[in-house]
């Protein structure tokens, strides 16, 4: 009995240190000079910017990503005309943006199509900046985070089996119709899942794009890499009211995806 | 709707799955298809469907080749094994599903869902999901699915499997007066052979891709047409040494001829149980005993060979170690080159002299 109490004690204090109090550190931290400082720091034109980069980047991102996403999970579970070492080959690419740090990630768009390569040399004349701007970060943050929604379709897509898609079609349903009504209810709340996963990702990735995008302020700068500025540059309670919202976003996502998995396992 | 076929062929990798078959089916017929698992009938479903593609041959329907029509296009209901009922559909929105997709009206659509939810007696189950339901009641809406469009050709692919035994003979019998009623030409696919030989009008036995065997149950079981079948319909056991059986001595006469025995080809008992026909029967000794429920099993050793026969209850009980006479009426033989059905040589001899 007693050893139970301590470990749930010991589990609360984990809790407490780990998550809790560092949530409530930059609350605090955020309004340090009260309401005026928040104001203030989150006013602020490269603040601004930053959030409205980082808000661009998750909107394209998760787009492109649950797009994609729910396509190759068809093609990958579905497909017969992808042979099954192609298959399993396939569903171990998916995965490598997990298993490669973003750093790293970053920097192979960086040698792929960077300035000095011949194809970021070529897009440069033709007027098109991949790396140190906008499409070079996309280009990160969709690699980073492209195999959530991958992750969370395809075991459904795999449990549902293709014998319903097969009922649907032996009653005249072709594959569009099939999609909307058939398949597209049954993996719906794992999309929801996948693409909440994507956005929390999205607006929390720092390495990758850092890399990529030189962190210049008020042009490449996202709110991850603002954050990171304003805590170098000493200004911790500027950095404290990004961090606040970027926290804020992130915890109304959790509550979100709390409730779409309560949804997802009444089907 | 008439269906025939010719020359199918398929493979999967290196595996055929289905070894030129043909067959023919009549308008209104209701064929099962029967055979060992893996064997390749639901292979052969499938491709009438229009699921897979065969490799080679072709799919006639009404006179027309329709294997490069897709399975939309065909009009031909099919039941799952699993059902494949939408789980996210009650069982109404289910049966309309297919009346949807042809874009009928909404009246015609809800007239034709109630009359099929009251054929397939599901009334009151409309607004059920298919996880609210018993596995009866989901083969039923799985049914009536199929047949809402109005098929010309129905496919069942082991269609009982998933229920348990009791309720798969009420279902059985109610399928079979279903599709005499609706006077559709129905193909099911079966690996128990009860049921194909209790529900079909004709079965295809189906072996390693190949058909075996087409006929009534009846022709089928009488006048089995390979070992296969012989083997595969009804109990039997193989006897290599078949011409030392008393009465089947020319069976002999070819080398490597087998045969094959039917435990109701087999009558056993005491001498005297056995009139006229006593010099017909040699004894043999009971080995074991099996209470079956309504007759006994009796294994029964007759010079080494060990043969299996059902006998009354009515009649006095046997016990292992007993020495009985036992008479074979035939036996199924069988070599490389062929197959035929011998009786006992001298039970027809008797019968001669005691006319």
């Amino acid at each position: 009995m007693t050893m139970r109490r301590l470990w749930i004690g010991l589990t609360v204090i984990v809790f407490a240190v780990l998550l809790v109090i560092p949530l409530l550190r930059i609350v605090q931290g955020a309004f340090d000079d009260g309401w005026s400082g928040f104001a203030a720091g989150i006013s602020r034109p490269e603040a601004l910017h930053a959030l409205l980069m980082t808000g661009i980047i998750t909107v394209s991102v998760t787009l492109i990503n649950t797009f994609f996403g729910v396509m190759l999970s068809m093609y990958m579970v579905r497909a017969s005309w992808l042979g099954k070492r192609l298959k399993a080959v396939m569903n171990g690419i998916v995965d490598l943006p997990f298993a490669v740090s973003p750093v790293i990630g970053g920097l192979m768009i960086v040698l792929l199509l960077g300035p000095d390569s011949a194809a970021g040399a070529l897009l440069g004349k033709a007027g098109i900046d991949i790396v140190y701007a906008w499409p070079g970060m996309i280009l990160a943050t969709l690699f980073v985070t492209f195999p959530i929604v991958i992750r969370e379709v395809m075991p459904v897509l795999q449990e549902i089996g293709s014998q319903q898609e097969e009922a649907a079609h032996m009653m005249g349903a072709y594959a569009w119709t099939t999609f909307w009504r058939v398949t597209w209810p049954q993996i719906k709340w794992s999309v929801v899942y996948g693409v909440i996963l994507t956005i929390a990702r999205c607006l929390g990735e720092f390495g990758a794009v850092l890399v990529v995008s030189g962190n210049i302020i008020n042009k490449t700068q996202t709110a991850t890499t603002l954050v990171y500025q304003d805590v170098e540059n000493f200004d911790l309670t500027a950095a404290n009211t990004v961090a606040l919202v970027l926290a804020a976003a992130s915890v109304l996502l959790l509550l979100t995806m709390e409730w779409s998995k309560s949804r997802k396992e009444v089907h | 709707m008439h269906v025939e076929v010719r020359g199918l062929n398929k493979t999967f990798g290196s595996f055929q799955a289905v070894k030129d078959v043909s067959f023919s089916v009549a308008k209104g017929q209701l064929i099962g298809l029967l055979g060992p698992s893996g064997g390749g009938k639901t292979s052969i479903l499938r491709m009438l469907a229009g699921l897979e593609s065969p490799d080679s041959g072709d799919i006639v329907f009404h006179g027309q080749r329709v294997n490069d029509l897709p399975p939309q296009e065909r009009g031909i209901g099919f039941v799952f094994q699993n059902y494949a009922l939408f789980k996210h559909m009650t069982v109404s929105e289910n049966i309309a599903f297919g009346l949807e997709v042809k874009k009928w009206n909404k009246a015609k659509i809800k007239e034709r869902v109630a009359s099929l939810t009251e054929l397939t007696g599901l009334k009151g189950f409309e607004s059920r999901y298919p996880h609210q339901l018993s596995g009866g009641q989901r083969q039923r809406v799985a049914f009536a699915r199929a047949l809402a469009p109005e098929p010309q050709l129905l496919l069942l692919d082991e269609p009982f499997a998933a229920i348990d035994a009791k309720i798969r003979h009420e279902l059985r019998s109610w399928l079979r007066e279903m599709i005499d009623r609706l006077g559709i030409t129905s193909i099911f696919v079966t690996h128990d052979q009860d049921e194909a030989i209790e529900v079909a009008d004709e079965i295809m036995i189906i072996n390693k891709g190949n058909l075996e065997q087409k006929g009534s149950p009846w022709e089928i079981y009488k006048d089995p047409k390979t070992p296969f079948v012989a083997g595969f319909i009804g109990e039997s056991r193989i006897v290599d040494n078949i011409g030392a059986l008393h009465g089947f001595a020319d069976a002999a006469v070819s080398a490597g001829t087998k045969g094959l025995i039917r435990p109701e080809y087999i009558e056993i008992g005491r001498k005297e149980e056995f009139a006229q026909l006593l010099s017909a029967t040699e004894s043999g000794r009971v080995s074991h005993i099996h209470f079956r429920g309504s007759e006994w099993l009796v294994e029964v050793e007759v010079g080494g060979i060990k043969l299996v026969t059902y006998r009354s209850l009515e009649k006095e009980v046997l016990h292992p170690g007993d020495e009985v006479q036992v008479l074979v009426h035939r036996a199924y033989l069988f070599n490389d080159n062929d197959s035929w059905v011998m009786e006992n040589k001298l039970k027809a001899d008797q019968n001669f002299v005691y006319i």
